[in-house]
């Protein structure tokens, strides 16, 4: 065989494995789109589940799952944020800021079974603070902090030294340069950062099974008192959230309806990824837009 | 006399913008050093309840590597607990290993596609389908591995069709996304005038390729691989689904096994804290914590290599 023709044979066999590719990734939404679509409906993402009958719904696990997914951001940004200013703006190149490195690196690649593992160990057993949504939400934060932090690190690398040396130079400390100056310019990437790391967050069940546990109580949505045990706002209950309520009734549930159900519950998961990547490239684009003369 | 005094002082003073530079130093050094505290925290704690099982319970260390019976609650004939764990971690190095095969092909190639033969496709298909699969949650895969592939295994091989392979097929299609669009990222930082040069020569684009581009991308390559695999290690859920979940060695790739995440997750519920059955738990969920450690280690080296080349 000439060199010409193993060209043509090798580039068409490349055509072939990522027409594959796309095939395999277009039959996976096409798949979890048409069996999921059908079944959502006002009534199922509203109503609450049911144990052993059909036509239970999932509106106590979605709402759940944005609940924690609130708290987790709420606690895990402030972090990221300070670490990232610190880790580029402030930290000198030396073998202590390559440590620190490394451990948000291994952090990042710890399964996120282990990180729930200790989630459970840590907060549920040893400060007694039991299956509930401020367990989970520690644990969402561990597994967050990392990828967050290294997003806003690659967020705070893209602006321009001459933005710093412009600050320093009319006589401003480094810290009111970062606040005023490099955190402004780079509020639309990071934001795109953070919506992305939420739709990780979404749909992470791994690290909740044993830390917001996997019991969903009846909820009062017309109690907002944070104190009532039945109210949507208590974070020491228990909280399935819909990516662990999946795995749930796929193992051991009873309901004669599970398939329905997780068909339903994993089209609103992907559903809801997908509008997290829109919002993400949309909003990105448009703060950029607006914030900055381009 | 005195208010030269005051002069100095009031001159000496820090300044406004001076205090608040060092809260704003203090503040973040702190939230750093949180981050630092949450994984020094998360290793300590496994380990001491990992090693639990070989201090307090007093197995061997090389009985729990290589027996072949999981099943704490029971003694052997000798008097002591079965605690053997290979059939785990046999279970989860050969899901490992079989689907890091399966998918380095496809994503390499796909990338190649991406990358070198139609970047124009690859900008506006397969980059945002890639991307948008690498966000997929792995319970969605579970559950798809549930109500596709091990009924498809079921009809093709017999058995109950939970298995290894069902595992292996979930995980390619898992691992592949995430794969593929890290090769990319290595084969787009190939300089492009190697490619040039190549083309000059006479070669042609396969030639180019094979020769100079993937030679050239090799390391970043390789993370690219390993980075796989160590998501399909850790994988929990997805593989608990679909392995079968019985605690024993795999004879066959279609008969129902469990991996070290599948026995984690659905044994630490039922039992008690403290207990053997318990700490021979966390003992695996040490070994899956030195694993990622290892998988991190290997990347290090070779992006280490790659740089000296």
């Amino acid at each position: 065989m000439n060199s010409k023709t193993q060209n043509k044979v090798a580039i068409g066999g490349l055509y072939g494995i990522a027409g594959f590719v796309v095939l395999i990734l277009l039959a996976l939404l096409g798949f979890i789109l048409v069996s999921g679509v059908p079944q959502l409906s006002w009534h199922f993402l509203t109503a609450p589940g049911k144990a052993f009958l059909k036509g239970g719904g999932v509106g106590v696990q979605l709402f759940n799952s944005f609940y924690l997914l609130i708290l987790a951001m709420l606690i895990s940004f402030p972090i990221a944020l300070g670490a990232a200013i610190y880790l580029y703006e402030y930290a000198k190149d030396n073998w202590l800021t390559t440590t620190i490195r490394t451990a948000i690196e291994i952090l990042s690649s710890l399964p996120s079974v282990v990180v729930g593992l200790f989630g459970f160990l840590f907060f549920v057993v040893k400060l007694h603070l039991g299956f509930s949504i401020l367990s989970g939400a520690f644990a969402l934060t561990f597994f967050n902090l990392p990828l967050l932090t290294r997003s806003i690190e690659d967020s705070l690398r893209t602006i321009s030294d001459v933005q710093r040396e412009g600050g320093l130079a009319l006589g401003l400390s480094r810290w009111e340069t970062v606040s005023r100056v490099i955190l402004p310019a780079a509020v639309p990437s990071i934001l795109t950062g953070v919506i992305l790391s939420a739709g990780r967050v979404f749909g992470e069940a791994a690290a909740l099974i044993y830390t917001a546990g996997q019991s969903a109580p009846a909820l009062n949505f017309a109690d907002w008192n944070p104190f009532n045990i039945s109210s949507p706002l208590n974070p020491m209950r228990p909280a399935e959230t819909l990516a662990v309520h999946i795995w749930k009734i796929n193992s051991e549930g009873i309901m004669p309806d599970a398939k329905a159900i997780s068909s339903g519950s994993s089209a609103v998961l992907v559903i809801a990824i997908l509008l997290f990547n829109f919002a993400a490239r949309y909003l990105g684009k448009r703060l950029y837009k607006r914030l900055t003369s381009a | 006399m005195k208010s030269t005094q005051q002069l100095e002082r009031q001159l000496k003073r820090r300044s406004k913008a001076a205090k608040l530079e060092i809260w704003g130093r203090l503040i973040s050094l702190t939230a750093l050093l949180l981050i630092v505290a949450v994984v020094v925290g998360i290793i300590g704690f496994v380990a001491s309840k990992g090693i639990a099982t070989f201090t307090s319970n007093h197995v061997n260390l090389w009985d729990f590597l290589s027996g072949k019976n999981w099943n704490p609650g029971i003694t052997d004939a000798h008097g002591k607990p079965e605690v053997g764990a290979l059939p785990m971690i046999v279970g989860s190095f050969l899901i490992t290993i079989l689907s890091a095969i399966v998918a380095t092909p496809f994503a390499i190639g796909t990338a190649v596609f991406m990358n070198e033969i139609s970047p124009n496709k690859g900008a506006k298909i397969l980059q945002p389908v890639t991307e948008l699969l690498v966000g997929i949650p792995s319970v969605v895969y579970g559950f798809i591995g549930l109500s596709v592939v091990v009924p498809t295994t079921r009809a093709l091989f017999g058995g109950s069709g939970f298995g290894i392979l069902s595992g292996t097929c979930v995980l390619f299609v898992m691992i592949l996304p995430t794969v593929t669009s890290m090769s990319a990222d290595a084969l787009r930082a190939v300089p492009r005038y190697y490619r040039e040069a190549s083309l000059a020569l006479g070669a042609t684009q396969w030639q180019t390729i094979y020769k100079v581009v993937l030679r050239a991308a090799t390391p970043g390559l390789m993370t690219a691989v390993v980075f796989g695999m160590a998501r399909a290690f850790g994988e929990a859920l997805a593989v608990q689904m679909v392995i079968g979940n019985a605690a024993l060695m795999p004879n066959s790739l279609v008969s129902p096994s469990s991996t070290l995440t599948s026995v984690l997750t659905t044994g630490i519920g039922n039992t008690v804290m403290g207990s053997l059955q318990n700490n021979a738990l966390w003992s695996l969920a040490l070994v899956l914590l030195l694993m990622s450690l290892v998988f991190n280690l290997i990347i290090r080296l070779i992006g280490r290599k790659g740089r000296l080349q």
